[in-house]
């Protein structure tokens, strides 16, 4: 799949996880950052090997949570006490116990909707285009194929040298990645 | 890591690989027809939906008076039903979410259809009170919005809290349920084989592409969810038994009410998950995947449920009897010896004593006796809510206004409607998408070949 035209650059496929966490680690050293590791299932350590260590999902859930937490109650509080005062057997109007199944129920509801958009959200999808979807080979990412690929925006990218160092890191094969139209 | 993997007993075949995973589940999807008992079954189950939109039309024509209810029982088969269908809902996010956080890899080739089940069993139990209602039609009242009235709901009320804790059970159920399949949608994209399903696969996969911040993210956004899950499962037949308990009615007014219902919920749960996944493994030779270790964990948190179940009637006779109320001493002994004596004995059979054979191995090592004891549970817990709700509201406090109900034939037909309507979506769901999890299968399996050695690679062809 020899191109002319600008590359989005090189994407290699490795044998295991043990290979491609080796190799991410490695370009990671040799200071490459603009790369990304594609696995059929969740590996430990590659993630790590890549110096990203931390995602921001736990922030997104917790500001969804307490989104709901205050929401719920306020709506409460504001249609009992405020807008809608009924009195019923002489209770007070703001009896707060019964308040409270709704109050979670909304603090559970908001953050579990701030858990899943949040993860889409962060992770760019849903996002139907991709350079990766022109290569065929990729399609086994999803089952049993480890890749890895280096994009061209990274400072440290050259098509030849990168190759070798692919190459050299036990690639099995290394195929340009076409820049999308 | 190797330790605790060499320790516990690996829950797949050795000889499954990273590929044959992949191969062997989504080829139920992609490739191999429907065997012929999908065709038999989903017939069966289509032919009770039908049975369920005819109920359901000549309700809305004639109203809820078709149904055996009266006064003063105006609860009748709408309640029990839903109660037993959201009680059979738990078990699946018990097993997604409480199972992932204890760690319990097991859970994960009977996660996937677990969660669909809760998810038909909430459709289900939902349609029962919106029917119950009588004007359907104005269910949004329930939903606090500003209207021309300038009414809003009474958040002060148990079936208010009802409505949001069994929404927020449906939402997240379906988010959970779609967050687990996005990667198994991705393998679906790439491996089908048709135009057709590549776009349907690829449209619901949303362009997912497995990259490692991505998995990360996922996974701490799956794990964050089944937090969330967990305890929103025990607020969910928490409140559905506050509906009863919160009221004064005598055999309603307990405070045992929530606990003993969630464990009647995951009781009810696993016996139904057992009930599908006997026959589901016979049908499509998933015994590779769904061990016997499989059933034999289940039948013990079924009996583990069950004895709490067993507590919670225990304390309801021990409170009734120690508080010296006479309300409560009447609808006791009502409730044993009285017009409905029988569903209540039937009900201690089903659901405590036919159930303690789960404490042989050889009843759990079978498939065929355990596939009938989760059966007779299944009865024993719908038992359970019928016995609730019909014979405390029959006979209450005054002589004068006691009664008794009857279903109907409408009454019958919206139920076993419904579970066509259960099983028809499962039909649906097993033939559409992969029912057991592919990815987790896959990293299961990794795992295991990490600590077993290579040699699982040999049995690749």
């Amino acid at each position: 799949m020899k191109t002319t035209q600008p590359t989005a650059g090189l994407l290699a496929e490795f044998g295991d996880t043990d290979a491609l966490i080796a190799a991410a680690r490695r370009l990671h050293a040799e200071g490459y950052r603009q790369f990304e590791c594609y696995t059929p299932f969740p590996v430990e350590g590659l993630a790590e090997a890549m110096e990203f260590r931390r995602t921001r999902m736990p922030l997104v859930v917790l500001c969804g949570a307490l989104l709901g937490l205050v929401v719920g109650y306020g709506l409460q509080y504001w249609t009992t006490v405020i807008e809608y005062p009924l009195n019923i057997g002489g209770r007070p109007l703001h009896s707060w116990p019964s308040f409270v199944p709704v109050t979670f129920e909304l603090t559970i509801l908001t953050a579990a909707l701030f858990a899943v958009l949040g993860m889409l959200g962060l992770n760019g999808l849903p996002r139907p285009h991709h350079p990766l979807f022109h290569i065929r080979e990729f399609s086994r990412a999803s089952s049993d194929a480890y890749f890895l690929w280096v994009k061209s925006e990274d400072p440290q990218f050259h098509e030849q040298t990168t190759r070798e160092a692919l190459r050299k890191l036990q690639a099995q094969e290394v195929w340009d990645v076409p820049s999308e139209p | 890591m190797t330790d605790t993997h060499v320790q516990s007993d690996p829950s797949t075949e050795p000889r499954q690989t990273v590929r044959s995973v992949s191969q062997q589940i989504s080829a139920i999807v992609l490739t191999e027809g429907p065997p012929r008992g999908w065709w038999a079954g989903f017939l069966v189950s289509f032919l009770l939906v039908m049975l369920l939109l005819v109920s359901v039309g000549w309700l809305f024509a004639k109203g809820v008076g078709i149904w055996g209810i009266n006064q003063p029982v105006g609860w009748g088969f709408a309640i029990v039903n839903f109660v037993w269908w959201i009680g059979i809902g738990h078990a699946g996010t018990l097993i997604s979410a409480i199972l992932l956080l204890f760690r319990q890899e097991w859970r994960t080739s009977i996660n996937r259809f677990a969660e669909a089940m809760t998810l038909f069993a909430v459709a289900c139990a939902g349609l029962f009170p919106l029917l119950h209602m009588g004007r359907p039609q104005f269910f949004f009242w329930f939903i606090p919005y500003p209207s021309t009235t300038g009414m809003w709901p009474q958040f002060r009320s148990p079936l208010i809290w009802d409505f949001f804790a069994v929404g927020t059970y449906a939402t997240v159920s379906l988010m959970f349920w779609y967050v687990g399949l996005i990667p198994d949608l991705a393998t679906l994209r790439d491996r089908s084989r048709t135009g057709r399903g590549r776009i349907i696969y690829g449209f619901l996969a949303m362009g997912w592409r497995g990259s490692a911040r991505h998995w990360k993210r996922y996974q701490s956004a799956y794990l964050l969810l089944a937090g969330l899950a967990t305890p929103l499962v025990i607020s969910v037949h928490t409140i559905v038994s506050y509906d009863f308990a919160i009221s004064i009615l005598p055999g309603w007014h307990a405070t045992v009410f929530p606990p003993y219902f969630v464990a009647g919920a995951i009781y009810s749960g696993f016996a139904m998950v057992l009930t599908l996944s006997i026959p589901l493994r016979a049908v499509y030779r998933l015994q590779n995947f769904v061990t016997d270790r499989h059933l034999d964990n289940m039948a013990k948190v079924m009996l583990a449920s069950g004895l709490v179940v067993a507590y919670g009637y225990l304390m309801e006779h021990f409170l009734a009897w120690y508080g010296g109320h006479q309300l409560e001493e009447f609808m006791l002994l009502n409730r044993m010896f009285g017009p409905y004596a029988w569903s209540y004995w039937a009900l201690i059979g089903c659901n405590i004593l036919i159930p303690q054979l789960l404490w042989f191995k050889s009843v759990r090592a079978r498939p065929l006796p355990l596939f009938f004891i989760a059966i007779v549970i299944n009865i024993g817990m719908w038992l359970e809510r019928y016995v609730i709700v019909v014979t405390s509201l029959h006979r209450d406090f005054l002589p004068s206004s006691w009664g008794m109900y009857e279903p109907t034939f409408w009454d019958w037909s919206t139920y076993l409607g419904t579970i066509g309507l259960f099983a028809a979506l499962l039909f649906l769901f097993i033939r559409l998408l992969p029912m057991i999890s592919i990815f987790e299968m896959r990293e299961l399996v990794h795992e295991h070949e990490h600590s077993g050695g290579a040699s699982a690679e040999a049995g690749t062809s």
